[in-house]
């Protein structure tokens, strides 16, 4: 009898960091960067009573995808939340800056940032928001050396707060079904503007307004990932080749991109609402149908924008 | 927050030639478990950091359990804990040790 459950690599949503990692990438070609053994690890969390993790909660490195040499960085959804702390952001300021600079067998074709992130980590937040910012400017330069930084979400976190702006400065974005990019978290939302504006309780609206399906049909993600590991090496693959230029042209495209949806869809209370104007079919079976039939569907027009 | 270390005598040492390996999630419930290969052949001590205070002795039974029954003879174990159950603790350590001998 033969196995195959983990033939794919398993499921994205819930293998660790370094199982994505290690299955996202040809087999046996990843190399990490500081290890755990070396206990680069938060020099914070203690006063707070926490206990660390021996990688700070992201895993690095460098390997190969169908042959191309690139780099990564995986969060750990599961520690802390996959935020981001004073080493944590460190750690892909670093892995970001090595790969624009070429250093030692030259530049990689691409960076790839598997996240799973509540955002910044209140612990440290001071240091968190530093990292996000120079995280930001890391990705502007690598992209201006030509470099395809990717975006890849599907973990129970998702990509929130500072986290989901590095996923908006990326070349390109890949999400799946559970994966969710937001700015502010449901909670923090309902804890701001009362429950009547956001119920974060109701997971479905959460989705329906932040999940993969709804940033994929919108334009938020160029490609909508199957949930397996094997789904996200072969939706890798094509998204790294031939970034989009990244120039000020770019960049203006994608404030008009954005007015235009504030413009045609700003009164919208939610994403059903949105696919109904947009005359999508059967707007109430986006979140239902199966991932084969969702990717028959049409998307947005303006959603396929090279701008992000 | 509580650390502490349980040393022990192993009575042969740990198979492969791995030098290290890295098992779990420190998260709620449960815990990571990094396996060095760095003390002596008949050597092994575990090194505890726990989110949940008062649970020393029960570590310590669980660790000299899987000492006595493994003898993983030259391994520190070195754990960050998210308030694991004691089982869930046996098997990261099985897991850890596992890891340490793939391909001998």
């Amino acid at each position: 009898m033969t196995d195959h459950r983990d033939s794919d690599g398993g499921d994205w949503l819930e293998a660790s960091a370094r199982e994505r990692v290690t299955g996202l990438l040809d087999p046996g070609t990843f190399v990490e960067f500081i290890g755990p053994e070396q206990r680069v690890m938060s020099p914070h969390l203690a006063r707070f009573d926490l206990t660390g993790a021996f990688d700070d909660g992201v895993v690095l490195g460098r390997g190969r995808l169908a042959g191309k040499d690139v780099f990564a960085a995986a969060q750990e959804g599961r520690f802390l939340g996959g935020a981001f702390g004073e080493v944590h952001g460190a750690k892909f300021v670093g892995l970001l800056r090595t790969a624009t600079a070429g250093a030692g067998k030259g530049r990689p074709a691409a960076v790839l940032l598997l996240l799973d992130t509540g955002g910044v980590r209140l612990q440290e937040a001071n240091a968190g928001e530093l990292a996000i910012s120079e995280i930001i400017n890391c990705i502007i330069e690598a992209r201006l050396a030509g470099i395809a930084v990717v975006a890849l979400i599907g973990g129970r976190a998702g990509a929130f707060g500072g986290g989901s702006i590095i996923t908006a400065c990326c070349s390109r974005v890949g999400i799946s079904e559970h994966g969710r990019i937001s700015v502010s978290g449901p909670e923090v939302i309902e804890t701001n503007k009362g429950v009547e504006e956001f119920d974060s309780m109701d997971r479905a609206l959460v989705w329906r307004v932040t999940g993969g399906r709804t940033r994929y049909l919108m334009g938020g993600a160029d490609t909508y990932i199957k949930s397996r590991i094997g789904d996200f090496r072969e939706a890798a693959i094509p998204l790294i080749e031939n970034p989009p230029p990244f120039s000020i042209d770019t960049l203006e495209a994608e404030h008009r991109r954005l007015s235009d949806r504030v413009r045609v869809y700003g009164e919208c209370r939610d994403a059903p609402e949105i696919w109904t104007k947009a005359g999508l079919p059967e707007p109430d079976r986006v979140t239902e149908v199966s991932d084969d039939a969702f990717l028959l569907l049409p998307r947005l027009k303006e959603a396929g924008h090279d701008a992000r | 927050m509580e650390t502490f270390r349980v040393q022990g005598t192993a009575l042969r040492p740990a198979r492969g030639e791995r030098r290290y390996a890295l098992t779990g999630v420190n998260a709620s419930g449960n815990l990571e478990v990094l396996a060095e290969r760095v003390l002596g052949h008949h050597e092994c001590e575990v090194e505890v950091a726990t989110a949940v205070i008062g649970f020393r002795e029960l570590w310590v039974a669980v660790i000299n359990e899987f000492f006595a029954r493994s003898s993983p003879g030259g391994l520190r174990f070195s754990i960050n804990d998210g308030g694991a159950r004691p089982d869930m603790v046996s098997l990261r350590l099985m897991q850890a040790l596992r890891l340490m001998e793939v391909g001998s």
